[in-house]
């Protein structure tokens, strides 16, 4: 995969955050990879984020978004490549980086035998400054969980200690937030409360770095780069990842979902099937059904059955992406 | 349709100290359904599927499970359910031969028919060339796939899964729901927890928790109807913050 950087700054960032503002670079990552033993994490990966973006890396597990993550805020060395932060290059720079990171892994970085108030007066001083000092930051963030501050971090619920670490990892105001899958295992709900704590973080001109297995996350991002097998399949803003899809897309249901799909990977003329909540997505061949496929479904006693044309979703593009890519995980299979 | 009750909830209550966990849940779920039970993070869904699995007893009420008690023959539960949680119940150190074995033999399994499941289950998983490798050495998508087929491995009348695809790629998790309709085309019952509101669709019906309450019961498209909702998400959004305040815990 060979984006070059001048490529990805034309995926020109979204209006609402570009005004008035002077777009800097955050992130400039040229060329990364990283072997662990025989086993190749990260592959030649290149891309930038802008100042005060939200920068989104969607992937399941083992894409290589924590290795990208920690080589990012300097825990780790790259074996090639070149990593600029703020125009700092991260191998030499990176006491002065450290200061200007907020990095919130993937398991809590909380002490549980602290209590919520010792946890974050800790971080804070560590970075030499005080909790009042930049309380308004976390003024947002912090409230929710302050009427608990005496409690010790390890009695808090998923929710409360993920808001508790994030304000942990924001107490010495960082330039540069990083995220490793906040959201993981966290509900439907508060994860959208979480994401629209993130947006109003961006008007701190705090740049934000994210990664995520939940793909609908990805339209809460200004820009996302897909990630599988530590090589990134693209990157851009999600609309535009949504508009590359290929083909033209077929929501189609029947009463039992089941025999629907086997029935219709069995159909000649379709190209994929994937089931997507109550209905199946389906693209065909050359784009288009004729009525054979009405017969078929009939002679395979699927009832009920309703065809229509739909948007692509970033589900979908993903899905797309990785059966061109050869070498993915379930490729193997 | 009585006799096709494989769980039958009733007045079901767990406290701990002063806090209900599981607050008088009440209701029933049929052979070869696929029943998803969906809450927020603390709604209580945990509790209730160790209880229903025989590994925590009720403080009240009782649940049968497969013609079991879950308060006086929770050892029975056991042996006639499979399980698989969110992080994975198989032995790294071992092999994928080795750990099918072992699980066929934790559930009484004779060692000839240990064997032939052996065989099937790789053979349908395409899985012949990893049969001695280590665990440790599978990708994700593949460990959770071997973890569901030994969670069904003897032919219980449920399974439990508890979030089974978190941090799945795409593909492989829709192939885990394959796996997942196909076991119930078979007649086994599917209870199912998951984060992703897009798999709930998938369900035949599913409940929704609250503070230790189920508060909604049906199919998907039922819900959506009563909710006036597009999606099960948008059903779960109304229903988990009725009065759109942020709760902390």
């Amino acid at each position: 995969m060979s984006l070059t950087t001048a490529s990805l700054n034309q995926g020109c960032p979204e209006k609402q955050y570009s005004e008035n503002r002077t777009m800097g670079s955050a992130i400039e990552s040229a060329g990364i990879s990283k072997k662990f033993g025989n086993n190749r994490v990260l592959n030649n990966i290149t891309f930038s984020v802008n100042e005060s973006e939200i920068f989104g890396f969607i992937g399941p597990d083992g894409a290589g978004k924590t290795t990208l993550f920690r080589i990012i805020t300097t825990l780790l060395l790259p074996d090639e490549g070149k990593m600029t932060i703020f125009g700092t290059d991260s191998l030499t720079g990176f006491r002065e980086l450290r200061k200007q990171i907020g990095y919130m892994p993937g398991r809590f970085s909380l002490y549980h035998d602290l209590t919520v108030e010792e946890n974050l007066k800790f971080y804070a001083t560590v970075f030499g400054t005080t909790i009042r000092e930049n309380y308004d930051l976390i003024s947002d963030i912090y409230s929710h969980i302050e009427p608990f501050r005496k409690r010790l971090a390890g009695q808090l619920s998923g929710g409360m200690k993920q808001k508790l670490a994030l304000s942990c990892a924001l107490i010495h105001k960082p330039k540069l937030l990083v995220l490793d899958e906040p959201t993981t295992g966290v509900d439907a709900v508060s994860r959208s409360e979480f994401w629209d704590m993130l947006k109003n973080l961006r008007n701190h001109d705090i740049t934000i770095l994210v990664s995520t297995p939940y793909m609908d996350e990805a339209m809460r991002c200004d820009r996302i780069a897909l990630i599988q097998n530590g090589s990134l399949l693209s990157v851009d803003n999600p609309r535009k990842i949504k508009d590359g899809f290929g083909k033209r897309l077929y929501r189609i249901k029947a009463r039992d979902k089941y025999r629907l799909l086997i029935s219709l990977r069995k159909y000649e003329l379709t190209a994929t099937a994937f089931p997507f909540g109550d209905s199946i997505h389906v693209t065909f061949r050359d784009d288009i059904y004729d009525q054979s496929l009405i017969v078929h479904l009939g002679s395979e006693g699927v009832e009920n059955v309703t065809i229509e044309e739909m948007e692509a979703g970033i589900e979908d593009r993903f899905l797309e992406l990785m059966e061109r890519k050869p070498g993915g995980e379930t490729e193997q299979v | 349709m009585k006799e096709n009750v494989v769980i039958s909830v009733r007045n079901l209550v767990k406290k701990f100290g002063d806090f209900t966990a599981v607050d008088n849940l009440d209701f029933e779920v049929y052979k070869g359904e696929i029943f998803g039970f969906l809450g927020a993070n603390g709604a209580g869904k945990t509790t209730a599927i160790r209880i229903l699995s025989g590994l925590s007893a009720p403080t009240s009420g009782d649940a049968i499970v497969s013609g079991f008690s879950a308060r006086r023959q929770p050892e029975k539960i056991k042996q006639v359910i499979g399980y698989m949680c969110q992080r994975f119940s198989l032995y790294e150190d071992l092999t994928v031969r080795e750990n099918i074995t072992l699980y066929g033999g934790i559930y009484g399994m004779r060692r000839q028919l240990i064997k032939g499941r052996t065989a099937e289950l790789l053979g349908k998983l395409n899985f012949e060339k990893y049969a001695d490798s280590l665990i440790s050495s599978l990708p994700l998508g593949l460990k959770q796939k071997l973890a569901f087929s030994v969670a069904v491995l003897h032919d219980p009348g449920i399974v439990f899964l508890d979030e089974p695809t978190g941090g799945v790629d795409p593909v492989t998790r829709r192939q885990f729901w394959e796996m997942i309709y196909e076991t119930a085309s078979r007649g086994i019952t599917v209870f199912v927890t998951t984060h992703y509101m897009d798999e709930a669709e998938y369900c035949d019906r599913i409940s929704i928790m609250n503070e230790g309450r189920i508060v909604a019961l049906d199919t998907p498209a039922e819900l959506r109807k009563k909710y006036n909702a597009s999606s099960v998400e948008e059903v779960f959004i109304k229903i988990a913050r009725p009065d759109g305040r942020l709760h902390t815990a």
